[in-house]
């Protein structure tokens, strides 16, 4: 392989040439990540606090399965979004292979059981506290879900990025249902991996590093925001 | 500061759910009797001090009484009719180590006044008037969880009482606190029982249930050893384990 | 109140990135061509296809994959147009119904690479299926796709012709990838295996290592593409006349120049060959 300082100093250039094909490639990353988080969020925490709170049979069941979808494997997430979604497949008319959209479909299958699991944790972590004075309150436990969201807001911060790491790392699913298609479906992991398979060693590598370097600047943007807010709000 | 048209919770314009009635009533864990109580009697009016050694089963008592648990066994009669949700409306209740949500100290007690179906227009002006009742005014947008113990727990008592309750059960609320705080703390509870609130509360300091009970129950191994008048169990227990535990023996 | 802020924070950042970034699902017009990976990752396609957006306002957009998989998707009406190097299949695509007519669009070779040592001594040959025989003899590692794409085709085709058992000797120095040309290419140079590539790909790949061209210019190793119109009767959705519009052009004078045209460090990559279209029919 090429020299291996060259990708650092390659990362570097692209990202000071400010280099509008490079941009779009990232925008896009963020958003289809982004938006998935989101929708998997909307999702992923009632979910994972009324696992954590309820009292219904099958819940172990239940909380075995989603801890379990955590490491399903995004290949089989793209395939099984693209049997739906290709036109061939049940969802066919909806025309949405090989767009963003089905990007996002594919990130929230893989995303939401992370942030159901983990939201979980922190929301039983925390009934365990607030059980007996919401009761008191009078407040049931299906009506506690909100409040018991918001008060673990900072620790669910953890799972909402533990969920968008998966979501901007993975190239699997995204290069099935995208296609990796330039200016349409191409994101930075399909840009690696097509760079990789170009043999452009150093281009795909930096562009690893442009990635990491996004990631560390979205956690970073929370963890200020966290820590802004926390000042504030909270011990 | 006194403001007892505010804190005149179980007034006598509302509907009393005393007294409390309490028969056959039974809890057990890992097939251990931890409360046997075959009858006990809760009247209107003044301050009921639960006292007993410790693992006598006073915490569980007022669990079951405010029904945060159900019993194995027996029943619950407020002023005659069994527990449900307008007999838990009028009442509140405050833990040893209180329980304070992730938000500002206002939000705390917002948050209280909204579960209790207050409605928002009026909950404002509630907020306010319970933090002025608690000397919390001036803390009123801090973050609840950064207050000292002792202010967290006044926040604690006044969000209980916001709601207006009848009934205010505590549960060996000053038990962690500095003495000047117990004070804050007991000089709140005098006055709702002034007002016209039932407390029936925990305690296993003797000193505090002499300052503040009208009657003692007297718990020992889950069971009612002795119910009667302050005074009177005070000056003379009728029990072997209550003169024991007044005059500051071991009560096994 | 903090809360609020706090929130607000999040969602302009959000609404911030959902507008900054390109709207591309409005819309617009465009069909999508199941290609592969050596059209697409050569550089071809890029080359050529902003000359047909800009006459015909129809954008191209292009999914590269394994002609097996490639022809899959299209099977399943994902897709207008297939742009494909396997004739058999191709034809099997038409013949099943799933195509409606194939077109000879070009054509470029396939040549063997290898490392430098040359452990089988083939180097300089330009007799494809006597220097594979002698790969298989000598037991040198040969890295093959194994992924059902047209060169893994023609590769198992060449196999068959030198007499050789690749499946007997899978996993011992003929070695599956089941990956792209590229994949493969890294594999082969970092073993210091044998590829069968097509030439565009190697020319164009970046990571060559010590390996060079040892076998090509055998006619053998002749590599058509054919183009096909997914068939509109199977499936609805396909946008049949602008993928026509598509191979019209791509087949027409236009397109086929601008194939010819087309060149990395000087070499042209690949080489036209449509049929002249009697005079009405474009």
């Amino acid at each position: 392989m090429q020299n291996f300082a060259d990708p650092f100093s390659l990362a570097f250039r692209l990202i000071l040439s400010g280099d509008a094909e490079l941009l779009t490639i990232v925008l896009l990353s963020l958003r289809v990540s982004l938006t998935a988080v989101f929708i998997a969020a909307l999702i992923g925490m009632p979910l994972g606090a009324a696992l954590a709170v309820g009292r219904f049979a099958g819940r172990e069941a239940a909380i075995v399965l989603v801890n379990a979808l955590m490491g399903l494997p995004p290949v089989v997430v793209g395939l099984c979004v693209y049997l739906l979604l290709s036109n061939a497949g049940p969802l066919g008319v909806l025309q949405l292979l090989y767009t963003p959209t089905a990007m996002i479909i594919a990130q929230v299958v893989l995303v939401t059981p992370i942030i159901a699991a983990l939201s979980r944790q922190v929301v039983e972590d925390l009934n365990g506290e607030y059980a007996e004075q919401l009761r008191s309150l009078g407040v049931s436990r299906a009506a506690s879900v909100p409040t018991l969201l918001w008060d673990g807001r900072f620790s669910l911060m953890t799972a909402l990025l533990a969920g968008f790491g998966r979501a901007i790392a993975e190239v699997g699913a995204v290069i099935i249902v995208g296609g990796n298609i330039n200016h349409v479906t191409r994101v930075m992991t399909t840009t690696i991996a097509l760079e990789t398979s170009k043999g452009n060693l150093a281009l795909a590598l930096a562009l690893g590093i442009i990635l990491v370097t996004i990631a560390i600047c979205v956690n970073a943007a929370v963890g200020m925001l966290r820590g802004g807010a926390r000042q504030v709000v909270h011990a | 500061m006194r403001d007892g048209q505010i804190y005149a919770g179980g007034a006598p314009a509302l509907p009393g759910i005393l007294p409390l009635l309490a028969e056959g009533l039974v809890f057990q864990a890992g097939g251990r009797r931890l409360i046997d109580i075959e009858r006990l009697r809760i009247a209107a009016g003044g301050t009921t001090i639960v006292l007993g050694p410790n693992g006598a089963g006073k915490s569980l008592l007022l669990r079951l009484l405010h029904g945060l648990i159900a019993p194995d066994a027996g029943r619950l009669a407020w002023a005659g009719r069994p527990a449900d949700a307008a007999t838990r409306k009028l009442q509140a209740m405050v833990f040893q180590r209180p329980v304070l949500l992730r938000r500002s100290v206002a939000a705390n007690i917002d948050y209280a006044l909204k579960a209790h179906g207050e409605p928002r227009a009026e909950r404002a002006a509630r907020v306010a008037q319970a933090l002025e009742h608690g000397g919390l005014a001036g803390m009123a947008r801090q973050p609840a969880r950064t207050l000292s113990g002792g202010e967290q727990q006044r926040l604690a008592l006044v969000r209980a009482l916001a709601v207006e309750p009848a009934v205010l059960f505590l549960d060996e609320p000053t038990a962690s606190l500095d003495p000047a705080a117990t004070a804050a703390i007991e000089r709140l509870v005098s006055e709702a029982a002034r007002n016209g609130t039932k407390i029936i509360m925990v305690t296993h300091d003797i000193g505090q249930a002499r300052r503040l009970g009208d009657e003692v129950v007297f718990l020992h191994r889950g069971r009612v050893v002795e119910h009667s008048d302050a005074t009177a169990f005070f000056q003379d227990p009728g029990s072997r384990e209550a003169r024991a535990f007044i005059a500051g023996e071991l009560v096994l | 109140m903090r809360r609020r802020s706090f929130i607000g924070a999040a969602l302009a950042l959000a609404a911030g990135l959902w507008l900054a970034a390109p709207q591309a699902e409005a819309d617009d017009r465009f069909i999508i061509v199941q290609s592969t990976t050596s059209t697409a990752n050569s550089g071809l396609l890029d080359a050529i296809l902003p000359a047909f957006t800009e006459k015909t306002g129809i954008e191209v957009r292009v999914v590269a994959v394994g002609t097996g998989q490639a022809i899959k998707n299209a099977t399943n009406g994902d897709g207008d147009v297939l742009l494909v190097h396997a004739k058999p299949a191709e034809e099997k695509f038409v013949a099943e119904g799933w195509g409606v007519e194939r077109f000879d669009v070009m054509y470029n070779d396939f040549v063997v690479v290898g490392p430098a040592a040359d452990p089988a001594g083939v180097a300089g040959s330009s007799d494809v299926v006597g220097a594979m025989a002698r790969i298989a003899e000598a037991g040198a590692p040969f890295a093959s796709r194994g992924d059902d794409s047209g060169t893994h085709k023609a590769e198992l085709r060449l196999w068959k012709d030198a007499g050789v058992d690749v499946a007997a000797a899978s996993g011992g120095w003929y070695r599956e990838t089941g990956s792209g040309m590229g994949a493969t290419l890294n594999a082969g140079v970092g073993m210091g295996a044998y590829v069968l590539t097509d030439r565009a790909t190697w020319i164009s790949f970046g990571n060559k290592g010590d390996f060079g061209v040892v076998v090509e210019g055998d006619p053998r190793l002749f590599n058509q593409y054919g183009v096909i119109l997914v068939n509109p009767e199977k499936h609805a959705a396909v946008k049949a006349a602008d993928g026509q519009a598509f191979i019209d052009w791509l087949t027409g004078p236009e397109g086929q120049k601008a194939i010819a045209e087309f060149k990395i460090e000087g070499q042209q990559l690949f080489f036209p060959n449509a049929a002249p279209k009697p005079a009405g029919q474009s």
